[in-house]
This record gives C-alpha cells, sequence and structure tokens, in this order.
C-alpha cells in the first residue's frame, strides 16, 4: 500500500481514504492514538479500541487494532465490559462530544468514579458533524448551528473539569493543532493505572466552521495555535490565561484501579 | 552522506483540504486540481509538517522510490 510505515503498520489501509470531511481534525488526532501507540511498543494484539457513534467514532474501523463500534454513548459501558474480562488488555475509548457529554454523559461520570483503566480520547470538533451540524454541549455560547440559528444559549461544558470531578485519575487537552502534546498526552493516559480523560480539541470546518464563519481547516488550525495556551504558563503567569482555551496536563493522581480491587476481593473470598 | 529521503504522496487519498500547503515552511506544495501537488520539490527541506498535519495520510517523508 502506498503510504507510510506507522500507516502500513496500523491502519486498515484498504478501507482508506477515511470518511471524514476534507481538513477534518480527526484523522490528526487519530494518528496522535497511533503515534502514541507505536511509541510505547505496544502489542497491536493487546489493545482495543473502543468507539460509540459519530464522525469521531469511525476512526476504529479504520485502525488494525481489536476494534469495537458500539451504540451511542455506550462505548464506556462495552469497553468497562472488555477490561474487567481481561485486564491485561489496553483498553482504548474515541467518543465525540456529543457521544461522549450528551448521550453517554451518564457513563462518562461513572466510569471517571470507578476509576477503570480504560483511556477515554475524545475528539470535540463543538458539533453534531454527521447528522448535520446540530449544537453539541460543549458547542460555545452564542454561537451557530441548524438547532441554533440565533445563537446557542446553552454555556458549554469543560469537559476536562467534568471528568476530573467525577473522579479521573489523569486529566488532559489536547488539540489537532497541538499533535505532539495530544500524543504525550495519549501516552500518559495509557500508562496511568487507571481512567484516563483526554479531551482533543478537534476542527469540523464542514459544519462547525462554515456556519461560524471560521474560514479554511489551516485557519482553524491557526485559531487553536493562537488560542490555546498550556497550563504550565498560566501557572506561572495567570493573566496569559486570560479569554484562552488552556491545554496542557490537568490532574495526574494515581489512585487504587478498579479491577485490580476486585481481584483483591476475588483472591480474599477464595481464601 | 546525502539524505536519501524524499517527500511523497497517495494522491487517491488527499481530498485537497489544503492544511498542508499552509503549514509548508517553504511553499513547496499547491493545490491544483483540489488536489495536493508537489510545485517546488526542490524546495523541501524535510521538515515532516505536512506528515504530521495530513488529516489522510496522503503525504509523508519516505525512502527514496
Amino acid at each position: 500500500m502506498n503510504c507510510n510505515e506507522t500507516t502500513k503498520k496500523y491502519y486498515r489501509a484498504n478501507k482508506l481514504p477515511h470518511i471524514w470531511c476534507p481538513g477534518c481534525g480527526h484523522g490528526t488526532l487519530t494518528n496522535t492514538i497511533v503515534r502514541a501507540v507505536d511509541k510505547l511498543g505496544l502489542n497491536k494484539d493487546e489493545v482495543v479500541i473502543v468507539s460509540g457513534i459519530g464522525c469521531s467514532s469511525r476512526a476504529p474501523g479504520y485502525l488494525d487494532f481489536n476494534t469495537l463500534h458500539t451504540t451511542h454513548g455506550r462505548a464506556l459501558a462495552f469497553a468497562t465490559g472488555i477490561k474487567f474480562a481481561n485486564p491485561k488488555l489496553h483498553v482504548i475509548v474515541i467518543m465525540g462530544d456529543g457521544d461522549s457529554s450528551a448521550i453517554g454523559g451518564n457513563h462518562l461520570i461513572h466510569a471517571s468514579r470507578r476509576n477503570i483503566d480504560i483511556t477515554a480520547v475524545v475528539f470535540n470538533n463543538n458539533i453534531y458533524g454527521m447528522t448535520g451540524g446540530q449544537f453539541s454541549p460543549t458547542t460555545p455560547f452564542g454561537d451557530l448551528a441548524t438547532t441554533t440559528p440565533y445563537g446557542n444559549i446553552d454555556k458549554s461544558f469543560n469537559l476536562c473539569s467534568l471528568a476530573q470531578g467525577a473522579g479521573a485519575t489523569y486529566v488532559g487537552r489536547g488539540t489537532a493543532y497541538h499533535a505532539p502534546l495530544m500524543q504525550k498526552l495519549i501516552e500518559n493516559g495509557i500508562q496511568n493505572k487507571g481512567f484516563s480523560f483526554i479531551e482533543g480539541l478537534s476542527l469540523c470546518p464542514t459544519y462547525y466552521g462554515r456556519r461560524n464563519k471560521k474560514g479554511s481547516a489551516f485557519k482553524m488550525h491557526t485559531f487553536l495555535k493562537e488560542n490555546c495556551v498550556d497550563k504550565k504558563v498560566v501557572d506561572k503567569d495567570p493573566e496569559k490565561g486570560k479569554n484562552k482555551i488552556i491545554i496542557g496536563e490537568f490532574y495526574n493522581n494515581p489512585q487504587p484501579e478498579y479491577t485490580e480491587s476486585y481481584q483483591v476481593i476475588i483472591d480474599k473470598l477464595q481464601g | 552522506m546525502a539524505d536519501e529521503r524524499i517527500l511523497l504522496q497517495n494522491i487517491p487519498w488527499c481530498k485537497g483540504c489544503g492544511v498542508c500547503v499552509g503549514f509548508c515552511p517553504t511553499k513547496v506544495l499547491e493545490i491544483k486540481d483540489n488536489k495536493c501537488f508537489i510545485a517546488n520539490r526542490d524546495k523541501c527541506i524535510l521538515c515532516g509538517q505536512c506528515e504530521l498535519r495530513c488529516p489522510d495520510n496522503a503525504i509523508w517523508i519516505g525512502g527514496k522510490k
């Protein structure tokens, strides 16, 4: 197949090109997951990629791991079952913003609370792209969508704060533009023995971008470049974080892991 | 030893989004007929920005064909 070595090794190249629109950030974010797995040298047979429904959830179809494309919002529930059945697997869940925080919002907070060893990666494009551009729980206040033609009056979720508040033990935010940071966060997330939540700010030039006059895909990348500040910078000088999107590693606090705690009970009862 | 690596493309995978064209620091790339086109190959410095940014894995730095 005519492609680079990582694509040859980790993609189902016969399924490419993928369905995503020209310039969609999801392709770039999927590559960050692939490079993180490659960097950690994980055995492909011990990696499981699970997804729900939506643009983002098409990703596992193109990836050559054990993959599972599940129902809307329920990716974490299926992933919990997989991890419980075989705790030695590395389970990575790819969800969209709507999939993870609206339809699957309850699954997200409870998977976070349990601290089960799953790495959840959210491709946040601020919109329901696949169904035609309805506003999602992360559409910014005032922005336009097909279902908010006069502007969105809902406040958007801060997904990282939500996951951290619910009990996730590793939390970070990267973007499609900050691909090397995103890759590093995913590597750390996979290595964290517990629930890791990594939000990847994606870009939707078709539905979100066009309706809100954000310009070309390259212009949307430039927006991410100019409007995101690393947490380390803001910690030193809070002024620099004013009206900016904060990215980077937010929380890293390992706690007892769910399947391990369960094994302790099994061992105890078997005497 | 001369660098044997070269900029390669899989044209059928390219959707002509222009992200690589925007990021290329030496203006090697252009959009032609809705696809990325290597217009100035001699200017390529093999920085790999196009490969890092391309959402479609359609352009990369590889060994010589």
